[in-house]
């Protein structure tokens, strides 16, 4: 049986983070980024693999070469994970704004 | 009132803990105080629009606390823990339960620290410990409020975060 593969797990190891750090702005092919660690480059494509089976990146043949390429969409998903948790945080920190405001007030007034 | 200082939640993947980091324009015994009278958190603490009350508050070195949480449609969740040190005006650390979860057992240990900053002013870092990721992962997930999400954003914005929400 398969595991379940996620947007979390493609980005749980810190060398999947960096490649996705990598890739953002410009795709790249499998040696260029192997080039960029100290790891085989059989690990990099190990690594390349599990984040296209979570769907954060997509493999795309050029002739002989191979193009890595962010899901831009699979990564908006990471940052609407926690914003929601944040906006919480943020109400609640608004509360404790005006509580000191009204403390601050009455100290000096 | 509107405030410029910005909540950071720091949540590296595949952590079992996460940051909670916030400056405040108040001095650090004023805001410790916020944070740590039972007057103060019963305005803060709860979600929008739901206040909640203490049944019990004991801020000092092994101490427990107890408070109760209402929903909208009326029921009621309760959350405890045990103080582990009580430290005004620097620290405070405790554990967290939620007692709405299927099973027991599912507890965070929270660390509070107050700084002071130039100005009159103070940082506050909670520092919650989960007892495993999926923990951590369901308590973020819990704390959507009423799924307003803003549709996906630029991917340099989202880099941006990325980079903030994964390294510390």
């Amino acid at each position: 049986m398969e595991s379940r593969r996620d947007i979390f797990q493609a980005i749980a190891d810190p060398s999947r983070r960096e490649i996705v750090r990598l890739i953002a702005f410009q795709p790249m092919n499998l040696n260029a980024i192997a080039e960029n660690f100290d790891m085989s480059r059989q690990a990099v494509s190990l690594h390349i693999k599990i984040m296209s089976e979570c769907g954060l990146i997509t493999i795309k043949q050029q002739g002989r070469e191979r193009f890595c390429s962010i899901e831009p969409k699979k990564l908006a998903e990471i940052a609407d994970w926690i914003e929601p948790y944040r906006r919480t945080w943020e109400g609640r920190f608004g509360r404790v704004d005006d509580i000191l405001h009204k403390l601050k007030t009455k100290k000096n007034g | 009132m509107g405030s410029t200082n910005l909540t950071r939640i720091v949540a590296e993947a595949g952590k079992q803990e996460l940051f909670v980091i916030r400056e405040f324009d108040a001095p650090r015994e004023l805001v410790f105080r916020v944070f740590s009278e039972k007057e103060y958190l019963e305005q803060w603490v709860g979600p929008k629009d739901l206040s909640i009350r203490y049944e019990k508050f004991e801020p000092r070195e092994g101490g427990s606390y107890r408070f109760i949480s209402g929903s909208c449609d009326g029921m009621e969740f309760g959350f405890h823990g045990v103080c582990h040190e009580h430290t005004t005006p620097e620290r405070i650390i405790q554990t967290f339960e939620f007692e709405g979860l299927p099973e027991r057992g599912h507890v965070v240990l929270e660390t509070s620290r107050f700084e002071p900053l130039p100005g009159e002013r103070t940082r506050v870092t909670i520092h919650s410990v989960f007892q495993s990721v999926a923990d951590r992962d369901g308590m973020v997930k819990s704390g959507m409020e009423k799924g307003i999400v803003d549709s996906h954003e630029k991917l340099d914005v989202l880099l941006n975060k990325l980079t903030h929400t994964l390294v510390a």
